[in-house]
């Protein structure tokens, strides 16, 4: 094998996975491009079945804020809580563990595209039920679909305020006065589909949000509560017009219509190509790379299968090896991965939680964010070492540190990493500076 | 949005909060099996190599100014000086937290001090250390629970590993309880120093570790907070407040009895220093650990007995680097209420002998020491101490005279 194709090897399992466990790299070697276009098809990882749906958590919620009642809430942060740690474990461990790291990785990048925050607390609870159910089926489907199931998700319709959205002319609204709330419209096109600059003005995004007026969560009352329900009393009547083309009055599948047409908006493409450049390819990607992946995106109705595969077989992904900087998700998973070793929740929170990337609690609609001017500064540096040590020392059962380098970095150790590890003063200290290790930190 | 922000970190302190009652959760307020008169026994595990001539200094060997060169202690009575111990030994300066134990009677000293095996590498070592073989056999348990596994009654947990991770001493059959402390330790000061080199050639990781690294010693400085006190601003501080909590957990009357815990920084191959330095700072984190896991355990100290390890020594003469390389044999602290201490152990090998010329020799098979201990203070047969906790080793006599009649 030429240096350059083990080199490839390493890339291919770093930059679509996470890092490579013991024996990955050998049967990753052969085809490393093979190897990851195959993930599109491999069997995603299983999840643990008892995990709640969001609708329950949903129904609680609504249940606990109209009792109001303080005893209750003490039990009800208990049970948000075990579910958080469950959710947050699962994901992990599965990320650690399966054989299809690049579903993992696509799961992530998507959940983050279609960020839904605990920086809202009423959604905590089912933050992570958002991910498994309205992105993770979708990763290698068509766009449009995760657009739309990610659009009428109660959690979604929950944290951008549309559950409660009223339009002025509907029943509801000429009787109770209420109105209209745009942040889920403006966040739709802003972060979700066309971005910033994709051309929408202010009469687009209030003209989104009266299609959207109705999308809400099913009441208490009802048999289906806190799953996505329609109600037409609170939907704005008569025609809209967005982006220059004008909805009739057609109640829910008006909504429909819109984001189908949003999703294969030429903005979108570009938007949508961007990012999953930004993620996979390099900070600052070839714009004749971005072009090519919103062609492939646009040409196959985005059809998510292809669009990876597109950025698979740039040659760009493949020219810069270990060019991205780790977020501190990446880095915990990684860790995991190559160590064999996934901590309990309450670590791994910890853990996220001082690294400053608690899953399902980014700052704000718009995400976390995916390049290294955003993660490196010399507190955040000396902390993720700190947090390589102490993830070292928790290890139940330290593999060999030397072992562990060659089979997670192969080619692309470096020497003097090399020689640290054999210096280190004990197995944990060998790991320790292995996962602290610049190219450990990078993908 | 300073409601929601409220609630944030009501319920991130709610997950903080539950970590730490995670890691209490594994001990059980059950009942715990009484070792003989609730005795208790503390193993601390010095990784990285100790140096054993810098612990406990033979300033009485004529050889001794003349071989350790530049890493010499002043004698005793001299200002920064060694703390004599007899008419031979003498303690570090920063040891000096020890001395009224050694006076009280309650610290023993097991000089040139090895585990049995002939090896320099760090990770084979320690595995033997904790496995308690001469020899690699792929052994996956400790001595310490093997020797829990004679002295176990019911479900209860004798054992507690206090730190991260249960060591390979205390891991095996006898499932044991764990003390962990909250959040990310400070990084140890070797550990960023051997990070340094690697991120100095990065153009984006090695100018901001660097600002890191002068920002957190700032801080420390100005906040006067025990982190500044190290070289690095890290380090050897951090064995305190895992003694403490060790010392605290031992103390419950239904507590554990049988502690192991780490202590690392000991790997001085450079500027390890004579009576300031890097060694020093790493005895006075330990001899402050020691101090204060004793205060915190009150009247259970007069039952205990605690004893140290290290994978190995390290050479007698100083290296070009101010520091010293792996050697063979090292030293032992023996303390506790139940020690018959004020004395310094072992037949002292002299430096006019050397191992392979340039080494320590082994006067005291460490072994030895242990199976004295696990047999007058936790009254383990001699038989199951040469065949089941130390295999093979029924020609290791147990040490005699450790423990108090």
């Amino acid at each position: 094998m030429t240096a350059p194709a083990a080199m490839n090897a390493v890339l291919a399992v770093t930059r679509f996975g996470f890092a490579a466990r013991p024996g990955e790299l050998d049967r990753v070697s052969s085809d490393p491009r093979g190897w990851a276009l195959g993930q599109l098809r491999a069997a995603p990882a299983s999840l643990p079945a008892d995990l709640p749906p969001a609708s329950r958590m949903v129904a609680q919620m609504l249940e606990q804020r109209r009792d109001k009642d303080q005893g209750d809430r003490k039990e009800a942060n208990e049970q948000i809580r075990a579910v958080y740690f469950a959710e947050i474990e699962a994901r992990i461990r599965a990320a650690a563990e399966t054989d299809a790291p690049l579903l993992e990785r696509l799961t992530h990048f998507w959940s983050n595209h279609f960020t839904v925050s605990g920086f809202r607390p009423f959604v905590r609870g089912f933050a992570a039920a958002f991910e498994r159910e309205a992105i993770r089926p979708h990763v290698t489907g068509r766009f449009a679909d995760m657009l739309l199931a990610a659009e009428r998700h109660p959690a979604m319709l929950l944290y951008l305020d549309n559950a409660q959205s009223v339009g002025p002319e509907s029943m509801a609204g000429v009787r109770r006065g209420k109105g209209i709330n745009e942040n889920l419209g403006r966040e739709i096109l802003e972060l979700h589909t066309l971005g910033v600059d994709g051309g929408y003005t202010q009469q687009d995004v209030e003209a989104l949000a009266r299609i959207l007026t109705g999308w809400s969560v099913a009441r208490l009352a009802s048999r289906d509560a806190g799953e996505f329900e329609f109600y037409p009393q609170l939907h704005e009547p008569g025609a809209k017009r967005l982006l220059g083309r004008t909805y009739d009055d057609r109640g829910y599948a008006e909504g429909v219509a819109a984001l189908r047409d949003l999703a294969s908006h030429p903005a979108t493409a570009r938007h949508v190509a961007a990012k999953l450049a930004r993620h996979f390819i390099a900070d600052d990607p070839p714009p004749e790379t971005v072009a090519h992946i919103a062609a492939v995106f646009s040409a196959t109705g985005g059809d998510l299968k292809a669009v990876t595969a597109a950025v698979i077989n740039s040659d760009a992904v493949w020219a810069k090896p270990f060019d991205k900087f780790r977020t501190p998700d990446d880095l915990v998973i990684a860790a995991c991965r190559a160590s064999g070793f996934t901590p309990p929740a309450p670590m791994l929170a910890q853990s996220l939680k001082e690294l400053n990337q608690l899953p399902f609690y980014a700052p704000s609609p718009a995400g976390w964010p995916d390049d290294a001017a955003s993660w490196v500064s010399p507190e955040s540096v000396l902390r993720r070492a700190e947090w390589c040590e102490t993830f070292a020392n928790r290890l139940p059962d330290p593999p060999d540190p030397v072992e562990i380098a060659d089979a997670s970095l192969g080619e692309a150790l470096h020497d003097d990493t090399l020689q640290a590890i054999r210096r280190a003063p004990s197995r944990r200290d060998g790991l320790a500076l292995l996962f602290a290790s610049p190219e450990f930190q990078r993908r | 949005m300073s409601c929601c922000d409220a609630s944030r970190r009501d319920f991130l302190a709610l997950l903080v909060g539950s970590s730490g009652a995670f890691a209490l959760a594994n001990l059980p307020g059950a009942v715990f099996a009484a070792v003989p008169g609730d005795r208790r026994l503390v193993v601390v595990l010095l990784r990285g190599a100790m140096d054993g001539m810098a612990a406990v200094a033979p300033v009485g060997d004529r050889l001794y100014a003349e071989k350790r060169g530049s890493i010499a202690l002043k004698p005793p009575g001299e200002a920064g000086g060694a703390l004599a111990l007899d008419n031979f030994f003498a303690l570090h300066p920063s040891l000096a937290p020890l001395s009224p134990y050694y006076r009280n009677g309650e610290l023993l000293i097991v000089h040139a001090s090895g585990n049995g095996y002939h090896t320099r590498s760090h990770f084979d070592a320690q595995d033997l250390m904790e496995s308690g073989l001469a020899e690699k056999h792929g052994q996956s348990d400790g001595w310490l629970n093997r020797a829990l596994s004679l002295l176990q009654t019911g479900n209860a947990r004798l054992g507690l590993a206090v730190g991260g991770s249960v060591p390979l001493v205390l891991r095996g059959r006898v499932e044991v309880a764990s003390w962990e402390p909250e959040g990310f330790h400070a990084a140890d000061g070797d550990f960023i120093a051997a990070l340094g080199p690697l991120y100095a050639k990065d153009p984006l990781l090695g100018p901001v570790l660097k600002e890191g690294i002068k920002a957190q010693n700032f801080s420390s400085t100005v906040l006067g907070d025990d982190m500044g006190k190290g070289g690095m601003g890290f380090g050897p501080n951090a064995f305190k407040p895992l003694a403490e909590a060790a010392g605290k957990l031992l103390a419950a009357p239904q507590g554990p009895r049988i502690a192991a815990l780490d202590m690392g920084g000991w790997d001085t191959h450079v500027n390890q220093g004579a009576e300031n330095g890097r060694l020093a700072q790493n005895f006075a984190g330990f001899a402050d650990g020691i101090d204060a896991m004793a205060q915190a355990m009150g009247p259970a100290w007069k039952e205990t007995v605690l004893v140290t390890v290290t994978e190995f020594g390290r050479t007698v003469a100083v290296n070009g680097n101010n520091g010293t390389d792996h050697g063979t044999a090292s030293a032992m602290f023996v303390m506790g209420g139940r020690v018959k201490g004020g004395r310094v152990a072992g037949d002292w090998p002299g430096l006019d002998r050397l191992e392979e010329d340039r080494d320590l020799r082994v006067a005291v098979d460490s072994r030895t020491v242990m199976k004295g201990i696990l047999r007058d203070h936790l009254g383990i047969e001699p038989g199951a101490l040469g065949s089941r906790v130390f295999p093979g080793t029924a020609e290791l006599k147990p040490f005699d005279g450790i423990i108090r009649a």
